[in-house]
């Protein structure tokens, strides 16, 4: 077992920041028909405020069951998992963080404005306050005008950036993400990470980001979460050394390179350990 | 403008033919078995066949009877026409009295089943044990048939005080409410779970859940049941007619029509029945094309 590059012990503080997630020898155990599947064993994660966290893996790593967990869409079959100091639950009945699914999920039947506004009427806002909300937060990711549109006359970028803002309308602590951009081709997938680099580097807003490719990875994160399939586990933590302004060029530096050969290594070491 | 005319006229023609074809095809077929099926008796009761009769005699005869076993598509049209004209709405001679008669408690009738529909599939949705309790009851409630269940109810809520229309419009909902509640069920499952999650995160009520996601979902599988529904709600109300002795109504306009053998009359009420159903269905139709009319797309 060479893998064990034990992640930040709960003691040690890694970041000066407050601790936007803890999880504590935490396990996800699937009762299946003959055995059961253990999509996480034993992980051990910090999150610090304004991180940004990628977790990457191969299919079956657990990387989005680790995020659905800590989302609470998911129980815990064994260990302790903390959200801004309190239960999954009570984070999520708090409204801590916005989640971005794989798929943009918006309603066909609600406008651009009112896709946006749908977290904040469940919350209870008034209609004219939500609306100057949405309007603004549309404007953040680029889609002002295209408010009263529905969303099939979107293109598939535009409507993953929706439903970014839908996750960000209600000013959430934590953005999570799962493979947000996975379904875009690459030419827009850039842009839309672009875009998100710049958003978080003007909100320094927490984010957990599950993706499969590595260029992702290194180029948004600040820290670099390496997972491993059967049984789910993290390998390795990697901290960006990169530097937090970032742009597309970056990819073609040494350091950017190092960064993405380290990751690569971990991942290699994990499906061979 | 120039541009869209001839369009339009393309349009038309490409609808109207078919349609067109097909008429003409039941007319002709309508004719000749008019004239195939009163020929028998034409030919005792019309014609003198010591006298002898040409080919066209018999022809003309079969197409003009009093009472014809099947009447010839003219005198349906001349019936039908001369009811609307010749008598004033509020007589029974008038099929539109009947229409009303019928009409409201048909439209009184869906409306109640399109609700007791709503709240059943709501239910049944909500609630694992109501799932089970319940739906097989409903299917089997299906497969009583209305015309026996029809005089229960009606001597029932007679006895109870209800006449007139209550009586006949439960029966029109006992047929509205089955597929809407089965359409509204599915309907209200069909979100997926990455939508259900997403209301989750929200950390949305059920309620919210149901108004926002599930409802919203739903309709597009609403509406072809309504459309089903206020058929069946139709025929519900005129089978309900008929045990209460066929006052009013063109369920009762058509069993008055066979009592005195009257069978222009039956195909005239006949008829007004299938365009009221039509125009039933036209109204479901056109409220759903300007509810879903955002949907585009997808």
């Amino acid at each position: 077992m060479t893998h064990l590059e034990v992640p930040s012990s709960p003691t040690a503080p890694v970041q000066t920041g407050r601790k936007a997630v803890q999880v504590r020898n935490a396990s996800v155990v699937y009762q299946t028909a003959d055995t059961p599947v253990q999509a996480l064993s034993n992980i051990d994660l910090d999150i610090a405020e304004g991180e940004f966290v990628s977790l990457i893996g191969p299919s079956g790593c657990g990387k989005t069951t680790l995020m659905r967990v800590i989302a609470d869409l998911e129980p815990i079959s064994a260990g302790q998992v903390l959200v801004n100091g309190v239960s999954p639950h009570d984070a999520r009945m708090a409204r801590s963080y916005g989640y971005v699914f794989q798929a943009p999920a918006l309603f066909p039947w609600r406008t651009v404005l009112a896709n946006v506004t749908l977290p904040l009427q469940i919350q209870g806002k008034g209609r004219a306050e939500a609306k100057a909300i949405a309007q603004e937060h549309l404007e953040r990711v680029g889609l002002k005008g295209f408010e009263g549109k529905y969303p099939w006359q979107l293109s598939g970028g535009m409507q993953q950036r929706v439903s970014i803002a839908r996750a960000l309308s209600f000013e959430p602590r934590i953005l999570m993400m799962d493979e947000p951009f996975g379904a875009l081709d690459e030419i827009t997938r850039d842009r839309l990470n672009e875009q998100l680099q710049q958003l978080w580097q003007r909100e320094r807003r927490t984010v957990v980001f599950v993706t499969h490719s590595i260029a992702e990875a290194v180029y948004l994160s600040t820290k670099i979460v390496v997972m491993s399939p059967r049984p789910g586990r993290i390998v390795k933590v990697i901290d960006s050394p990169l530097p937090d302004e970032r742009f597309l060029d970056l990819r073609d530096t040494p350091a950017f390179m190092a960064l993405a050969h380290e990751v690569r290594e971990a991942l290699a070491d994990g499906h061979h350990g | 403008m120039a541009k869209a005319t001839p369009s339009r006229a393309q349009v038309w023609w490409h609808q109207g033919l078919p349609v067109a074809v097909v008429l003409l095809a039941v007319l002709l077929l309508w004719y000749l078995a008019a004239w195939v099926l009163n020929a028998p008796g034409a030919i005792e009761r019309v014609l003198d066949a010591d006298v002898g009769y040409t080919w066209q005699e018999l022809f003309t005869a079969t197409m003009s009877m009093e009472r014809p076993l099947m009447p010839a598509p003219h005198q349906v049209v001349l019936d039908f026409y001369e009811s609307l004209t010749e008598w004033p709405l509020d007589s029974p001679r008038n099929l539109l009295y009947h229409v009303a008669v019928t009409g409201e408690s048909t439209l009184l009738g869906f409306a109640m089943g399109t609700a007791l529909g709503l709240v059943l599939s709501v239910l049944i949705v909500h609630s694992r044990t109501l799932d089970r309790a319940l739906l097989p009851w409903i299917v089997a409630s299906q497969t009583v048939p209305v015309l026996a269940i029809a005089p229960i109810v009606l001597v029932i809520l007679g006895s109870l005080g209800f006449s007139g229309v209550a009586p006949k419009a439960v029966i029109a909902m006992y047929l509205c409410f089955f597929p809407v509640t089965v359409a509204m069920v599915q309907g209200l499952r069909s979100p997926q779970k990455i939508e259900t999650e997403m209301m989750h995160t929200y950390a949305a009520s059920r309620w919210q859940a149901l108004w926002l996601l599930r409802l919203p979902a739903a309709l597009p599988f609403l509406f072809p049941a309504l459309r089903v529904g206020v058929a069946a709600g139709l025929v519900g109300a005129m089978v309900a007619e008929l045990p209460t002795g066929a006052q009013a109504g063109l369920g009762a306009k058509l069993l008055t029509g066979s009592y005195y053998g009257q069978t222009v009359q039956i195909w005239s009420a006949l008829v007004m029945s299938a365009f009221l159903g039509l125009a039933l269905t036209a109204m479901v139709a056109a409220v759903e094309r300007v509810v879903l009319r955002h949907r585009g797309g997808v």
